[in-house]
């Protein structure tokens, strides 16, 4: 065990520890007072991208089964003694995480901290339980992906943005592989990943670091690491090299919907300053009723009803910069996509304004405070980095880069991939359009 | 957690809790009156107030008014629902004056120009028209519009295009000036600021406002649809279900009850019957839920799921079975033990942090259930016994009266 670091956000009197036990966990904790409630996460280093060839949504498909039950806590049981409890549990699955977590009242830590540790390395699966549960899953791809004409055009740009690269598969994964998944392929899946060197337990609220520590060594210090719970190399990411389209007809669509994804980078794969620059750029461009997008098409042109962008930076391996735009009724699709790629080729040729950059940089250390309010979306904030490869030193370090960040540097990005060969454009239309 | 109750010179009651750990403070307001209070005529009228009210007031205009929100990071946002408007700020303590101000003057002078109008105008119809491919929204619409013909409720708070395309800048105005009144108000502040100060700033706000509410507010609306199913046929490879039927006022004395059962029933999707029967047993759906639902003129029973086509038949039945059930055999001792143990154990993770907090007493205003309710309302809940959640159970409950509608290709036969 050692501590790694200490440290307060600033303008927020707030502090963040973390250290790591003998086993190889990681533990971070985050102490607030203000309410007797502890949000308690275990997260692990592996998601939809570690998943073997032809095995896509096994990585979600473990996290639904992880609530069926170990020797010890059997048959379902583990959501009801959470109840019974007064706390509130679930989890997610990423490209590059999976987490667990439940929100309890502070004395009820020790329990979860019992529960969850015990299913990291005991999990029991039937047939009876692993096959209504696939039906499960199934029904909620049917809502959240095959009921959503937007979601069957996003996988389609996914694939075509990232390739062969694991983040090209949905992270729910594909239907005809989910149809086949089984117990066999789970607790293959479970033996392989879900080990002490592999997690992190991230804890925020009514706990001090000392007794935290104590607790993390008593419930999770005892369990063996596992040498091969360490994700294997992904393949590379190639560049796209020509501009890729994509288009989806679908007979539910009302109207054409306009996206745009640009191959970027993320806070692991290039560094703190430059995904901070890509961040920001995504912002000046496109966020809110004050960027670029927004002003020139919605308010000026009047040639979209909305228009914004976006940038998903934390990730693994390379991230992406996306936009969107709804054409106003009677605008058709090639008008819009032109008045786009203008805001866009504007942005890149003459810079941005120093108004802009200060905008942005109030707006993200406002943002900090006033994540502060919320223990929750802290614990989610160092879990999530944690899970892709950000830790929270670096974490604490992002309110000093933003103000040091360029407008040199953002335009540099921008220039470096808002670039038409480095993106997948994607229009969805109504089936009758065509 | 204190709640001081304090009282601006114009007759204004604001509840404040008082926090000066971080430096943010939050603001909602609401008033008694909402989509509901609209002529049919002008359906859609006050969501698209919410929408105009940020885009320009004083001699600040559209562009310059968002400008200096995002400049100083403050979050103004406003609402509409069936029954209320609302109005929720979030700001840095730093420019808290300033986030007053600009409230104030998009409560009592906006400018609601051309070029917003038609521009939230257009983006109001866009989304209607976006709603036509959601099951939810679409199920939603056509199971208020079944059970409350003839009545407010029936119609939808975003409006139809055409009564979209009808609305004017006067009547914004008009409507506005009958709704956001002081006598029909709930407060609630959270945060950095004093007690003094925030007297002082609410004055600014509430001011210049009317002294009397003159909206219609609607009769008590008759569900008017029992038993019956409704299918919308949509292109879907998974149907949309919403159920329910009439239910009991908030104020009904075994509501507590009724909500004690309803959290048995279909309260938590891993952890109830309906989540134990239609998604853990038979894996029918991801989500599958029931809620109690007391709006201002009438208090509902609903829920939803959502499941392949060709086994909607038996996911429904498998509802209505769980609904009979719990109708004539009510709940056992362990179910409701559990269920106890989890409302009130629970109860204290809807005030772990300000915005919640002031969320939360933002409906206890609404609800009218009295400044203390926070210190009772886990005793209300310990004292309900058996016998009083299957009594709630029997009173409310009726798998015959539900009104299904269900979005997609459905179908409808039984159980293989």
């Amino acid at each position: 065990m050692a501590m790694l670091e200490v440290a307060t956000p600033a303008q927020a009197q707030q502090s963040v520890e973390s250290f790591t036990l003998d086993n190889g966990m990681e533990v971070i904790v985050i102490p607030d007072h203000r309410a007797p409630v502890v949000t308690h996460m275990v997260w692990y280093r592996v998601g939809s991208a570690e998943e073997p060839a032809g095995k896509s949504g096994i990585a979600h498909f473990l996290e639904h089964l992880m609530f069926k039950g170990t020797e010890k806590v059997p048959g379902g049981e583990f959501s009801h003694i959470v109840a019974r409890n007064g706390g509130k549990s679930n989890a997610f699955t990423s490209y590059d995480y999976t987490a667990y977590f439940q929100r309890v009242a502070k004395e009820q830590l020790p329990l979860m901290m019992e529960m969850e540790a015990d299913r990291m390395t005991n999990l029991k699966l039937s047939l009876e339980e692993v096959i209504p549960e696939r039906g499960v899953v199934l029904e909620e791809r049917h809502t959240r992906v095959e009921s959503q004409p937007l979601a069957l055009l996003g996988e389609k740009m996914t694939v075509a943005l990232y390739g062969e690269h694991p983040y090209g598969r949905p992270i729910i994964g594909w239907r005809d592989e989910i149809e086949a998944l089984d117990d066999g392929d789970a607790l293959q899946f479970y033996r392989r990943f879900y080990a002490p060197n592999n997690a992190a337990l991230v804890v925020a609220g009514d706990i001090e670091p000392d007794e935290l520590l104590e607790l993390a060594k008593t419930y999770y210090g005892g369990i063996e690491p596992n040498e091969q719970a360490v994700r294997d190399k992904r393949p590379e990411i190639s560049e796209i090299d020509e501009p890729v389209r994509v288009v989806h007809e679908d007979e539910r669509a009302q109207q054409p919907v306009f996206q745009r994804l640009y191959l970027a980078q993320s806070y692991y794969s290039a560094g703190l300053e430059p995904a901070t620059a890509i961040d920001m750029l995504a912002e000046i461009l496109g966020a809110g009723t004050t960027s670029r997008l927004y002003r020139a098409l919605v308010v000026e042109q009047k040639v979209a009803v909305s228009a914004g962008a976006w940038a998903t930076t934390d990730l693994f391996d390379r991230g992406r910069i996306g936009i969107y735009a709804i054409p106003r009724e009677g605008v058709n699709p090639e008008t819009l996509e032109v008045a786009v790629d203008a805001v866009v080729a504007e942005f890149v040729d003459k810079g941005v304004k120093d108004e802009e950059m200060e905008r942005v940089r109030r707006g993200y250390l406002a943002d900090l405070i006033y994540g502060w309010d919320d223990l929750q979306q802290q614990a989610y904030v160092f879990g999530a980095s944690w899970g892709a490869g950000i830790l929270p030193r670096d974490v604490l370090r992002w309110p000093e880069v933003v103000r040091s960040t360029t407008g040199e540097q953002v335009v540099s990005s921008a220039r470096e991939y808002l670039r038409a060969e480095n993106s997948v454009t994607g229009w969805l239309l109504p089936a009758s359009q065509q | 957690m204190e709640i001081q109750r304090i009282a601006t010179p114009s007759g204004i009651e604001a509840w404040l809790v008082e926090d000066h750990r971080l430096p943010i403070v939050f603001v909602e307001i609401f008033w008694r009156a909402g989509s509901s209070s609209e002529t049919a005529d002008l359906e859609g009228l006050a969501y698209m107030l919410s929408g105009m009210l940020d885009e320009g007031a004083g001699d600040i205009d559209s562009e310059a008014f968002q400008k200096r929100l995002a400049d100083l990071n403050i979050d103004l946002e406003f609402n509409a629902s069936k029954d209320f408007f609302s109005a929720h700020v979030r700001t840095l303590e730093e420019n808290l004056d300033e986030a007053i101000e600009l409230l104030a003057l998009a409560l009592t002078q906006p400018r609601f120009d051309e070029e917003p109008l038609e521009r939230v105008r257009a983006q109001i119809l866009a989304s209607l028209k976006q709603s036509l491919q959601n099951p939810e929204i679409i199920a939603s619409k056509a199971w208020f519009a079944s059970a409350f013909a003839n009545h407010p409720y029936a119609r939808s708070t975003r409006g139809t295009p055409g009564t979209v395309q009808a609305i004017q800048a006067d009547d914004l105005r008009d409507w506005m000036s009958r709704a956001l009144a002081r006598d029909n108000i709930g407060v609630t502040v959270v945060g950095d600021v004093t007690p003094e100060r925030l007297v002082q700033l609410l004055e600014k706000v509430f001011a210049g406002l009317p002294q009397k509410a003159k909206v219609a507010i609607p009769t008590v609306a008759d569900f008017q649809a029992p038993g019956r199913v409704e299918v919308i046929e949509y292109p879907n490879p998974q149907s949309l279900i919403q159920f329910g039927h009439d239910g009991l006022a908030r104020d009904d004395p075994d509501f507590i009850a009724a909500y004690v059962m309803n959290h048995v029933l279909g309260g938590g999707v891993l952890v109830s019957r309906l989540g134990e029967e239609v998604r853990e047993k038979r894996g029918l759906a991801y989500s599958v839920y029931s809620y109690l639902y007391p709006l201002e003129h009438v208090s509902l029973f609903v829920g939803s799921l959502a499941t392949e086509n060709a086994r909607v038949g038996e996911a429904l039945e498998q509802v209505r079975l769980e609904i009979a059930r719990m109708q004539k055999e009510g709940v056992t001792q362990e179910e409701l033990d559990d269920a106890k143990a989890y409302l009130v154990g629970s109860y204290p993770l809807r005030f772990d942090s300000n915005e919640k907090i002031a969320s939360q007493l933002s409906y206890i205003q609404r609800e009218e259930l009295g400044i203390d309710y926070i210190d009772h309302r886990n005793a209300l809940i310990e004292s309900v016994t058996r016998d009083d959640v299957n009594r709630a159970a029997q009173r409310l409950l009726d798998p015959d009266e539900l009104l299904v509608v269900i979005v997609g290709e459905p179908e409808l036969s039984g159980a293989p």
